[in-house]
């Protein structure tokens, strides 16, 4: 399977709670909101018509408040919850078409996750703790211990094998959850608000080292997160989430200038829109540098440019492809980056 | 005759007359009116006088015997081979240990004493205590307590953990146990005797060994299936997410999790087997409370004493050893 494609495949699904969902699940059709819904069936619609695609190789983060169905949705994935109907594939495989048997093999070999409060065994040392997929293979524990040092190590943890989850901070403890799942060595990752819990500048670092560990792993990861600076510098394909249906989904510089509803714009007012969009977002493709008076990389933020130059307001710069810093892809005028930073007016009349 | 009228009134005075008819009751005698203050309660009794086709509360208790003769012998027939081995090893048990030499089994004793609590004091303790029923000569009747405890104990585990894991697995078992379990638990301790006494031959070591059994498993059940209960929810999810079976949730996570609260199940099911080993000296049971019985029966006022005193002497050890090993096991699994 190559970089890029279709690893996860979610087709309709939909999640209703209550005394008797598929009775009720005729209702949803009509597009009917979650209140509403209650109202009506006394059941609550936890996840309406979710459809997204996740790719191999990518983070695709899913984003929501809280009660928008976002930790549902991702439980879903390796079933620890099970739809009230709809389709989910791994690699083109039924997921909810398989027997106990095979889904345990599924969580032992292709998924792994991550939890917000952790979820470490508290009567293991972290070795023991971090070699629980390999064990539950029922693999040879010393070549899984040594896997599962290599991943500590990476992780920032050496030395620290033989503590007690409660004799770390809540930050190495997420470490320890990270190391977990990269020894069950899965290709697919779930995140359930892994960094939530941390505090402010563990989880910048936290983040960083899963931006760094993908760089190397190309893991496919799912992220779901209520924060969306956390989301806008993790995702590769971003899902909003909202009351349980997808109000938007698409590359995060896509969403942030273009937002298809209210609801987004509202999210994104307070959003530093210098420090999250990126040149390559705002410029218009050329491949000369002619009439430029400067490079700048195509992953540089607005931010990076305007302090690069001194906040001149003048000037127009070719971009470079942030892949092959000597092929040009696109340039930029000062005035363009300036005008980026100009909040959406929420002046548009959306249907919803 | 307080109530001949409602018979009277519903025309069975007929079917209320026996062979032996009511006697006459004094007042009828007098010919006095009933004044409405000695009202008496419609029991089995006052209607028995009103009509004597009701049964008397003695023969509602006959009866009761009766029913319980009728089925006593079925019961035995499958009680008995069933509970056979709890005899043999309560024998076994009692032979070895009053068999075997006083100095060998005591340093034995204090030596698990101190690998179990990992500490001087304790073991000290236990060292005191023994040597002090030797010298009151005593220790025959410590032992005989302890080697039924210890019997006891091992059975109570060996059933009550996997009734209370059963118990934390499916709601519909735990709440049709919650009740049995309410019943053994304030049942007064007498009151498990008599069917026992009925059902088995008073000398059979198996009546008191079921009676102390019945009596404190319910701790050890109740807190199994409450630490299994307990155990952390996001703990028992992250298992499942990485696809552990039930099995290994079993005896990797969930007992090592709820052991400390296993193990305080363990400490109550010992100290209730002491409590119930005394009164079960009233039905043969061997130890040092045949010696208060026998201060009770004949008036001893020191040998039930001091017999006391070796019995409290006897739970301290065992309480200081069960809280001690109960204490190393919740340090290293602090979460």
């Amino acid at each position: 399977m190559a970089l890029g494609d279709v690893k996860i495949s979610v087709q309709n699904l939909f999640k209703i709670y209550g005394y008797n969902p598929r009775a009720v699940q005729d209702k949803v059709y009509d597009g009917i909101d979650k209140s509403a819904f209650m109202q009506e069936t006394g059941h609550v619609l936890a996840l309406n018509n979710i459809n997204v695609d996740m790719r191999e190789g990518q983070i695709t983060v899913v984003m929501g408040l809280s009660g928008s169905g976002k930790s549902t949705l991702i439980r879903h994935l390796n079933r620890l919850i099970e739809p009230t109907s709809g389709q989910i594939f791994l690699d083109g495989t039924d997921v909810l078409a398989m027997d106990e048997e095979t889904l345990r093999n599924l969580r032992r070999r292709s998924m792994s996750m991550v939890f917000q409060k952790f979820a470490l065994l508290p009567h293991r040392t972290v070795l023991a703790n971090t070699i629980l997929a390999p064990e539950a293979r029922g693999e040879n524990t010393k070549q899984s211990e040594d896997e599962a040092r290599k991943w500590l190590a990476r992780v920032g943890l050496e030395g620290m094998e033989d503590s007690y989850p409660s004799q770390l901070s809540g930050g190495m403890q997420q470490r320890v959850g990270l190391a977990r799942a990269l020894t069950s060595n899965a290709d697919v990752m779930l995140m359930d608000e892994a960094f939530s819990a941390l505090d402010p500048l563990i989880r910048t670092s936290m983040q960083d080292l899963l931006l760094e560990l993908q760089r190397d792993l190309h893991k496919t990861i799912i992220f779901i997160t209520h924060d969306l600076d956390e989301a806008l510098k993790l995702a590769d394909h971003l899902v909003v989430l909202k009351d349980g249906y997808i109000v938007q989904q698409g590359d995060p510089q896509e969403i942030l200038l273009r937002p298809a509803a209210r609801y987004i714009e509202e999210f994104i007012q307070d959003i530093n829109r210098a420090r999250v969009l990126k040149v390559k977002s705002i410029m218009s493709p050329t491949k000369t540098k002619r009439g430029c008076s400067d490079v700048v990389q195509g992953d540089d933020t607005l931010e990076a440019v305007i302090n690069a130059h001194k906040g001149r307001i003048d000037g127009t710069f070719a971009v470079s492809d942030p892949n092959d810093a000597t092929k040009i892809i696109g340039k930029v005028r000062m005035e363009d980056i300036y005008r980026a930073l100009v909040r959406p007016q929420m002046q548009h009349d959306y249907e919803n | 005759m307080a109530y001949d009228w409602i018979f009277t009134a519903l025309g069975m005075t007929d079917a209320c007359k026996t062979d032996s008819g009511p006697l006459l009751s004094l007042s009828s005698l007098r010919n006095e009116a009933p004044s409405p203050w000695d009202l008496p309660f419609p029991s089995l009794d006052t209607l028995n006088e009103a009509c004597a086709a009701f049964p008397k509360t003695r023969d509602f208790t006959a009866a009761l015997e009766d029913g319980f003769l009728y089925i006593r012998p079925a019961l035995r027939t499958v009680l008995d081979p069933l509970t056979q081995p709890l005899s043999w090893a309560l024998d076994g048990a009692l032979t070895l240990f009053v068999e075997m030499p006083w100095w060998i089994l005591v340093p034995l004793l204090i030596l698990v004493a101190k690998l179990l609590s990992n500490s001087y004091k304790v073991a000290g303790i236990v060292a005191a205590s023994f040597l002090f029923l030797l010298f009151v000569d005593y220790y025959e009747f410590a032992i005989q307590t302890l080697s039924i405890i210890f019997v006891c104990t091992v059975l109570c585990v060996a059933f009550g953990v996997p009734l209370g894991i059963a118990m934390s697995r499916s709601d519909r078992f735990q709440n049709a146990m919650i009740p049995i379990l309410d019943m053994l638990q304030t049942l007064p301790t007498f009151v498990y005797l008599i069917p026992l006494i009925f059902l088995f031959n008073i000398t059979e070591p198996k009546l008191y060994g079921l009676a102390i059994i019945l009596y404190a498993i319910v701790p050890v059940v109740r807190l199994t299936n409450l630490g299994i209960r307990l155990v952390d929810r996001d703990v028992m999810e992250a298992v499942t997410a990485f696809g552990l079976t039930d099995r290994q949730k079993l005896y990797r996570v969930q007992i090592p999790l709820a052991l400390p609260n296993i193990m305080a199940g363990v400490n109550q099911t010992i100290m209730m087997s002491l409590a119930m080993v005394v009164i079960a000296s009233l039905v043969s049971a061997p130890g040092l409370g045949t010696l208060v019985l026998d201060g009770i029966n004949n008036l001893r006022l020191g040998v039930g004493f001091l017999a006391g005193f070796g019995i409290v002497l006897i739970a301290i050890m065992l309480d200081r050893v069960s809280k001690a090993a109960l204490a190393r096991i919740d340090k290293s699994k602090k979460s």
